[in-house]
């Protein structure tokens, strides 16, 4: 690792370790930007993370993070990633379950206190279910907020905004109103393959049809077709007209 | 938000004692209480004067920053770090670069690493000040706050001087710092530590440090034992004052804290003072980190010289056609990462700091998870404060170094 990222003990043994340890608990194993990260079945997390917890030669005491991610095009569209921490092997890991909408994740509250408010927060932002978890209220979104605002299909600006109104004096809550349509670039180049029609092109008529294809190659044109070389029709010699436009000198003139 | 109000007990007369017998208070403290460090707002249930239960409700700050990174560059998402934990942006800044740069797998000049070492620890004495200034005027000190704040607006005064804007500095860049510093500015650091800030610090403390009142109020209020600690997320100076040498600076080494010599103070008892004295230390320890930072800097670039990630300088775009496409590249579209999950974490001034990250390979971050250091001390308020009086919770809150910009994201 090239990079000055914070260096904890090496990843070597770990991967085998968590296989002992985890045996059929365990879906996926991987080791990739200098992190290890293990796939656990849903419905055993306890029971994997106890066994992190108290295997001597894993020994994760400490509970860091729990994230959500979602990835909508998924059957299971959500991740919850959680980050343990060893203070005595110096060393991180990363647990991943997979779920849903509606099959709730085992709390892991039991094992760490900390996961409550954590699991809190990853119901309120994605509407991860936590079985276990008596306390699964919102934790950071307004009081009566509804919908969940991480999820890749909530738009960033929301659906309400609040504005205090001096005619009702208090604070209401309304329809989002955008002064200016929201902005993502997404930096693809049209000429690169992008699949969708450029903002302002919809309502261009379709490409012309490509023209047919000619029978005969087009060639240029030869000196005997555009008679190139030939005198000007107008320019023959023997045929000068009389000059009109010169006046007859008057008088004697300069002899 | 019914419970606001104060719930008029019913009074009945016990028959055994033929005594009023009193049922428990719930109070509302908060969200805009000066104690509170922002904006907390804490159910109580109080027992008389006794502490039964705290729900804290937080979530009053949110401003949907991780959403917002989701839309933004990778560079565009470095400003929203400053904006997190506003007492100490640049440790917060640091995790991101950090993370980013394990993703990229990219090289930093070795000045740029000792720069960002130097202004962390600016920081951190900036974030010591502030909390514990604000910590003493909590439980009832006025003067050693206005004398730390002084030493705070220099620090702030550092930070303009590098970076042109006094807390949201925006100053490290994936792949070092921004632009290098004036000599004369590690000049007045150097100076500044030998002279102002020892002085007017160890002054501030010593009204505090051995004094009676400051100590009623806060020794022994809400210990923390070493397994309440681990359970419980705790990390930074809670958990070092709870016993537990771990301080991610020494243990998982980034940037250039393998090459600086420091201690790490511990405390013993895992109460309120103990969390005070170990932020004091903590303090005087920034402080050596620094001089060794300033004398053992060498001369280079501060920023990666790979032009994919690092912009160039103004002066070359004036030059070369090539810096002038790099610069337009990187701050319209930026630079895309590698696909992959990193999880940073790095020792701010209040804690574990971390960052998981989920790249797509597009120049915009998939996911980014911040892990604040308050959301797990503030949780474990409930238990560290039941049994004790309502009036030590501003001993308490100040003393687990809360903010909300972090907190609430």
């Amino acid at each position: 690792m090239r990079a000055p990222a914070p260096r904890y003990a090496a990843n070597d043994g770990v991967i085998d370790a968590a296989t002992a340890a985890l045996g059929d608990l365990l879906i996926e194993a991987k080791d990739a930007v200098g992190e290890v990260s293990l796939t656990v079945v849903r419905e055993k997390l306890c029971d994997a993370m106890i066994a992190l917890r108290d295997t001597p030669g894993l020994e994760y005491q400490q509970l860091s993070e729990i994230a959500g991610v979602d990835y909508p095009e998924r059957a299971e569209r959500f991740d919850v990633v959680y980050q343990l921490l060893s203070f005595t092997r110096n060393h991180r890991i990363r647990v991943r379950v997979t779920t849903d909408e509606e099959k709730p994740v085992p709390s892991v509250t039991g094992i760490w206190p900390v996961a409550g408010w954590l699991e809190r927060e990853t119901y309120d932002m994605y509407g991860v279910l936590f079985e276990g978890n008596d306390d699964l209220r919102r934790i950071l979104t307004d009081y009566g907020f509804q919908g969940h605002p991480l999820r890749k299909d909530f738009p960033m600006t929301g659906y309400v905004e609040v504005r205090y109104s001096e005619e009702a004096k208090r604070v209401v809550y309304e329809p989002v109103s955008l002064a200016q349509d929201f902005r993502n670039f997404d930096f693809m180049s049209p000429w690169e393959g992008a699949k969708y029609v450029l903002p302002g092109d919809e309502k261009a008529p379709a490409a012309p049809p490509a023209p047919p294809k000619a029978s005969e190659p087009k060639t240029s044109e030869s000196t005997a077709q555009t008679g190139a070389g030939q005198p000007h029709p107008g320019n023959q010699p023997g045929e000068k007209p009389k000059d009109a436009d010169v006046p007859a000198p008057k008088g004697e003139g300069q002899k | 938000m019914t419970d606001t109000a104060v719930k008029i007990p019913e009074r009945e007369i016990d028959p055994a004692t033929g005594d009023t017998s009193i049922a428990n208070y719930t109070i509302n403290f908060g969200p805009q209480h000066p104690a509170a460090h922002g904006v907390l707002r804490l159910v109580t249930e109080l027992d008389g004067e006794i502490i039964e239960r705290i729900d804290p409700h937080i979530g009053l700050l949110h401003r949907g920053t991780e959403k917002l990174i989701e839309y933004k560059t990778y560079t565009q998402a470095l400003p929203y770090f400053d904006r997190f934990d506003y007492c100490s942006p640049l440790a917060m800044e640091h995790s991101y670069v950090l993370a980013v740069e394990k993703l990229l797998d990219l090289e930093v000049p070795l000045r740029g690493q000792y720069l960002r070492v130097l202004f962390a620890e600016l920081t951190r004495i900036c974030n010591h000040m502030l909390n514990l200034g604000s910590h003493v005027m909590d439980v009832g000190a006025m003067t050693p706050n206005l004398w730390m704040f002084e030493i705070r607006e220099d620090c702030l005064n550092f930070f303009e001087r590098a970076s042109g804007a006094r807390m949201h500095s925006n100053y490290y860049r994936v792949g070092g710092v921004r632009q290098d510093v004036p000599i004369k500015l590690l000049n007045d650091i150097a100076e500044w530590l030998d002279t102002r800030l020892p002085r007017l610090f160890g002054d501030a403390i010593s009204l505090v440090a051995e004094n009676r009142i400051f100590k009623q109020r806060n020794v022994d209020i809400a210990t923390v034992s070493r397994d309440d600690a681990i359970k419980w997320g705790f990390s930074g100076p809670m958990i070092r004052a709870a016993g537990i040498p771990w301080d991610i600076r020494r243990s998982q080494p980034y940037d250039v804290y393998d090459r600086v010599d420091f201690e790490i103070p511990v405390g013993t008892r895992g109460d309120c003072y103990d969390r005070f004295m170990v932020r004091v230390e903590e303090v005087y320890q920034s402080a050596r980190i620094i001089k060794q930072c300033i004398q053992d800097m060498p001369e280079g670039p501060v920023l990666t010289l790979d032009r994919k990630v690092g912009a160039p300088k103004r002066g070359e775009m004036k030059q070369s056609m090539e810096a002038l496409i790099h610069h337009f590249k990187l701050f319209t579209e930026g630079y895309h990462v590698p696909a992959g999950e990193v999880y940073v974490a790095t020792e701010s001034p209040k804690g574990e700091f971390g960052v998981y990250l989920v790249s797509d390979g597009t120049n915009k971050p998939y996911r980014c998870k911040v892990r604040p250091t308050a959301f797990s001390h503030l949780q474990a308020m409930d238990f560290m404060s039941k049994g004790h009086m309502l009036a030590d919770i501003t001993a308490i809150l100040g003393a687990m170094d809360i903010v909300f910009g972090e907190c609430d994201r």
